[in-house]
């Protein structure tokens, strides 16, 4: 039996430290990846970017790209694989990221990085401390809850930079939104710690909630690439069709990658993480059988857990279905990212249902039986 | 719409270069014209149902299923929570009656909602069963042979080399099969194929979801679940007559009950002493004897909430707990009618502050000694704040417990046939006792105290207070098909989305000066940074097998160009664009030329 005495106030208190450091450096990160992109801006190779930017639009000048393979010992040179693009679709070289291709900028963009690990290293104590004060598992409130995910997207986009992804440009908007969670964390959520209603005392919990907060900070990452992809597409055509985008957006959008690959990266981290929502749900479901009696019964958080795991297979649909690729799957693709949003923050303000746990209030119990 | 094939299926002037090449990479269906029939009414059926089962329709379906879930959610349901409803009627006597025509009080199961998703599993149906044979179709075929010219797929890449035609094909077969590629010689050339767990993934998701389903609503039929209140020391069998409260599915008959029965020894609970969240429940647990069948053996367990006892296919929740004081009452001439009873209260609030009502119904006889019946309503602090502070308790644990009484004598209507709440008095045929300023009778007792009621009419004694917990047990059959069902999805699903399905073709042929030349060429169903990558290990595996031979003297562009088949291509795939400014991005950025069917690390495996 864990009473309050378990609570320790020290390490409570070490945790609330680690997470206004995590905000402080999160907001020099955000300065340098401004610095970053200002930097960037004034670049020359930014500006070449752009000319190279629209190239024929047509099926069978399609280029080809040669992928060096090998290259041993052998006398003669080893094969080349030609690859060629698919025929009808925009050929448009990815752009060189936030520093433009400016050693100042890239130099900032750097630190921006480091300073990112840093915070993130420091948030990620914070959590750890908090749940070493509760003795749980870092999720019991709306501020647990807000702290855990923030560092988890933060991890995920770590992850990806160590993977050799492209994804450095997310950072500045990562960093910006990071700073919205923790600040509305430790000011509006703030919870002081404490034990877990008996309804939340399940090893499922542990499962469901951290696969779900998982799914959640991938999904985010998948819809800050979808966004972009769409002012990118939109500048894209607008070049081909010879307009004249304006010069901020040109300085902006010419920094990042090619609409296409934008498109693609969003597909694969959507895709990649679908099992793992159709899993959360389904821990969801078991947890509940066990709790409540039932392992389906229409809450509003299960609704909605739905709502948005069908929202994802109709993007994933969409996809495979003529008519319904590029733009139109895009805004699937966001349309199933506000559904986890509702899900997560709409829910647990607006409409109550058995998951109430989620503020300060009666155990599950009461809310369940009377 | 020129556009209606799928994405994988290569463009108009591709496909007639790749004939049967490129063809069956994937069962999904492919998007037709809707052609509108000038024929009868079977043209219009299968027209129909041409629709019904195509891709596009699927996903309007699917669409209009999130859309549909949405109400249920923000609208009270009368499933969920019924209270909530009767409180939304009062609040909107307009829109009521409006929600009520639209089945809005009952989204999951009004006739919307199950049209949309009857709809779609019907189309689901006349999906699957036809890409599953044409499926099967593949299996048993083999890999479609080389088109005409591989420097026009996606990925390709040839050599020269000093070694027979027919020695390389054997090692690129070889090769191929070691890999677990499908693989045989057509022609001139190897054809071989691999990834087919993919659309068994794809299929076995869908089927999945069709088993899910049916199990889902195999449980609503036949699924029963019902409610007990048990005292401490009390206890219940598994028969209807027993249950506080009882639902079924509708195939349900009284034979499917479980034959258990279980008493309640001890019920614990405990709170957070201190803090903010001082009151908030830590642990509830209900000690248990029980026994399963008619005769079984006595056994004993802990109940807890997530930890139900699972008896055969029933559960029994622990799921609501409160309090029940002990009294006893004597009548007016001191015989004890009411002797050590417990008397179960609801909580109202998370203090487990409770009311109910105390019945004497047989036994007792007024000071006149007359048979009389006693009512009380009964309000119950486990721990009361102390004098002067409210009538509501300040902690939900027994620490100073308080009981409230006002009483009543008369006639309870217990007996008049219509059944009553156990918590409420029916106070029609009922008088008030009255105080000396002519007022309700009331009394506060603490543990141990005992009232006399007015004019020498009998007396009430607080002699303790027991703990209460309520019971649901729940038969629900088919949750273990759902399970099956779903772990088969997500298997399925991982299978479908990592899986990469592609063909890879390898000819030799004797070319015009004697040397033999390899051409190799690799298709995904969609472009892919892992075919032209897969295609390079392949190549060079086969390379050190069929090593290269020398360039004709003075010919930069021998690749391929004796071949005639191939002469009008080198100049077309582009030669001068191989150094095309995206070379260098496209080596270290994954994201350039990545596929999309292939989101994560995923084409190796198989
Ligand atoms: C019950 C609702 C349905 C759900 C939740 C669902 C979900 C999914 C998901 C998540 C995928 C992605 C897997 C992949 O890309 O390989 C998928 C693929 C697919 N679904 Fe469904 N589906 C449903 C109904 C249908 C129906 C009714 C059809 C047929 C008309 C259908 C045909 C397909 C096909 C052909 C693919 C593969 C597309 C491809 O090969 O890229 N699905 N489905």
């Amino acid at each position: 039996m864990t009473l309050a005495a378990a609570n320790n106030e020290n390490l409570a208190e070490i945790s609330n430290v680690l997470i206004y450091s995590a905000m402080a450096i999160y907001t020099l990160a955000f300065f340098a990846y401004i610095a970053e992109w200002l930097f960037g801006s004034r670049s020359k190779v930014g500006r070449t970017a752009a000319a190279l930017t629209p190239k024929a639009d047509t099926v069978r000048t399609a280029p080809a790209v040669t992928v060096n393979k090998g290259g041993g010992t052998a006398v003669l040179e080893r094969p080349k694989v030609v690859v060629r693009a698919s025929s009808g679709s925009r050929d448009v070289p990815d752009g060189p990221g936030a520093h433009g291709g400016d050693e100042q900028g890239d130099l900032y963009g750097r630190i921006a990085v480091s300073l990112t690990v840093l915070a993130f290293l420091l948030a990620f104590g914070g959590v750890l401390t908090r749940a070493l004060s509760v003795e749980r598992a870092p999720w019991g409130n709306m501020y647990e809850f807000n702290i855990t995910f923030s560092t988890t997207a933060v991890g995920v986009y770590l992850l990806l930079l160590a993977l050799k992804k492209n994804v450095r440009w997310i950072g500045l908007f990562l960093t910006t939104s990071v700073l919205l969670d923790l600040g509305l964390a430790v000011t509006v959520l703030y919870t002081a710690s404490d034990q877990l209603v008996p309804a939340l005392h399940s090893y499922w919990l542990y499962i469901h909630v951290s696969t779900a907060i998982l799914c959640g900070a991938v999904f985010y990452v998948g819809a800050i690439t979808t966004v972009m992809y769409l002012f990118k597409d939109s500048y894209e055509n607008k070049l081909a069709s010879g307009g004249r985008p304006g010069s901020f957006a040109t300085s902006f959008l010419e920094r990042l990658p090619a609409s296409s690959s934008l498109d693609k990266f969003a597909y694969r981290v959507n895709a990649a993480v679908f099992p793992l929502w159709t899993f959360t749900i389904i821990a969801g479901a078991i947890w509940a059988g066990d709790a409540w009696g039932r392992y389906w019964g229409w809450d509003p958080k299960e609704t909605w857990s739905f709502i948005t795991w069908v929202a994802y297979a109709c993007y994933l649909h969409a996809r495979a279905t003529a008519g319904w690729k590029g733009r139109k799957a895009a805004y699937l693709a966001l349309g199933a990212f506000a559904c986890w949003l509702f899900n997560y923050y709409g829910v647990n303000i607006f409409v109550s249902g058995k998951h109430s746990y989620a503020d300060v209030g009666l155990g599950v119990l009461q809310s369940a039986g009377f | 719409m020129s556009n209606t094939t799928t994405d994988n299926a290569p463009k108009a002037g591709d496909d007639q270069d790749l004939g049967a090449a490129g063809s069956q990479l994937s069962t999904a269906p492919k998007e037709e014209q809707p052609n509108l029939p000038s024929l009868g009414l079977v043209g219009w059926a299968r027209w129909f149902w041409r629709q019904l089962t195509s891709m596009r329709v699927a996903l309007l379906l699917l669409l209009l299923l999130s859309l549909g879930a949405i109400p249920g959610s923000l609208i009270p349901q009368t499933g969920i929570d019924e209270t909530k409803v009767a409180a939304f009627r009062e609040q909107h006597d307009i829109l009521a009656p409006v929600y009520d025509k639209l089945g809005l009080f009952n989204v999951y199961s009004s006739v919307w909602f199950s049209a949309i998703y009857i709809l779609l599993f019907v189309s689901l149906i006349g999906c699957i069963v036809p890409r599953t044979w044409q499926f099967v179709g593949q299996l048993r075929g083999r890999p479609p042979g080389a088109p005409r010219r591989l420097t026009r797929l996606p990925a390709h890449t040839t050599w020269r080399t000093e070694a027979e035609p027919e020695q390389v094909r054997e090692a690129a077969l070889a090769l191929l099969r070691r890999r677990r590629f499908r693989a045989h010689v057509v022609g001139d050339a190897v054809a071989a194929e691999k990834g087919y767990l993919r659309e068994v993934g794809n299929l076995v998701f869908h089927v999945a979801l069709i088993v899910m389903l049916i199990a889902f609503a195999w449980g609503q039929l036949f699924k029963y679940e019902g409610n007990k209140l048990i005292v401490e020391g009390g206890g219940f069998a598994n028969t209807l007559t027993q249950y506080d409260d009882f639902r079924s599915g509708n195939l349900f008959t009284e034979d499917d009950l479980d034959p258990f029965s279980f008493d309640l020894v001890d019920f614990k609970a405990t709170y957070e002493p201190t803090g903010p969240n001082r009151g908030t429940p830590r642990t509830y647990e209900a000690d248990l004897t029980y026994s399963v069948g008619a005769y079984g053996d006595e056994r004993r367990t802990t109940v807890k909430v997530n930890e139900p006892l699972e008896i055969d296919g029933s559960k029994v929740y622990l799921v609501s707990h409160g309090y029940a004081p002990v009294l006893t009452v004597k009548d007016a001439s001191g015989k004890v009618v009411m002797d050590k009873e417990a008397v179960a209260l609801l909580p109202l609030d998370g203090n487990v502050t409770s009311s109910g009502a105390v019945k004497v119904m047989d036994g007792y006889r007024n000071a006149d000694g007359e048979r009389e019946q006693l009512g009380f309503n009964a309000f119950f602090l486990p721990t009361y704040g102390g004098e002067g502070s409210t009538m509501l308790s300040v902690f939900p644990a027994l620490i100073n417990p308080m009981l409230a009484l006002s009483a009543y004598h008369g006639d309870l209507g217990v007996d008049a046939g219509t059944p009553q709440s156990i918590y409420q008095l029916d106070k029609t045929n009922m008088e008030e006792f009255k105080d000396s300023d002519g007022k309700l009778f009331k009394k506060q007792l603490a543990l141990g105290e005992t009232m006399t009621l007015p004019n020498g009419a009998g007396t009430v004694t607080f002699e303790g207070v027991k703990e209460w917990a309520g019971f649901q047990m729940v038969q629900e059959p088919g949750g273990g098909w759902a399970l099956g069902g779903a772990v088969a999805a997500i298997a399925g699903l991982a299978g479908s989305l990592f899986i990469q399905r592609r063909r890879v073709w390898v000819r030799a042929v004797r070319g015009a000066d004697g040397v033999t030349v390899v051409e190799m060429a690799g298709l995904g169903r969609s472009e892919s940074a892992k075919v032209p990558e897969e295609l390079g290990d392949l190549a060079g595996l086969l390379y050190d097998k069929a090593p290269g031979a020398p360039e004709p003297e003075g010919s930069e562009e021998a690749d391929g160009s004796d071949d005639s088949d191939n002469s009008a291509d080198s100049g077309e795939s582009g030669d001068p664009d191989r150094t095309d400014p995206r070379t260098t991005g496209s080596t270290d950025t994954d994201t350039d030329t990545d596929t999309e069917a292939v989101p994560a690390e995923g084409a190796e495996q198989q």
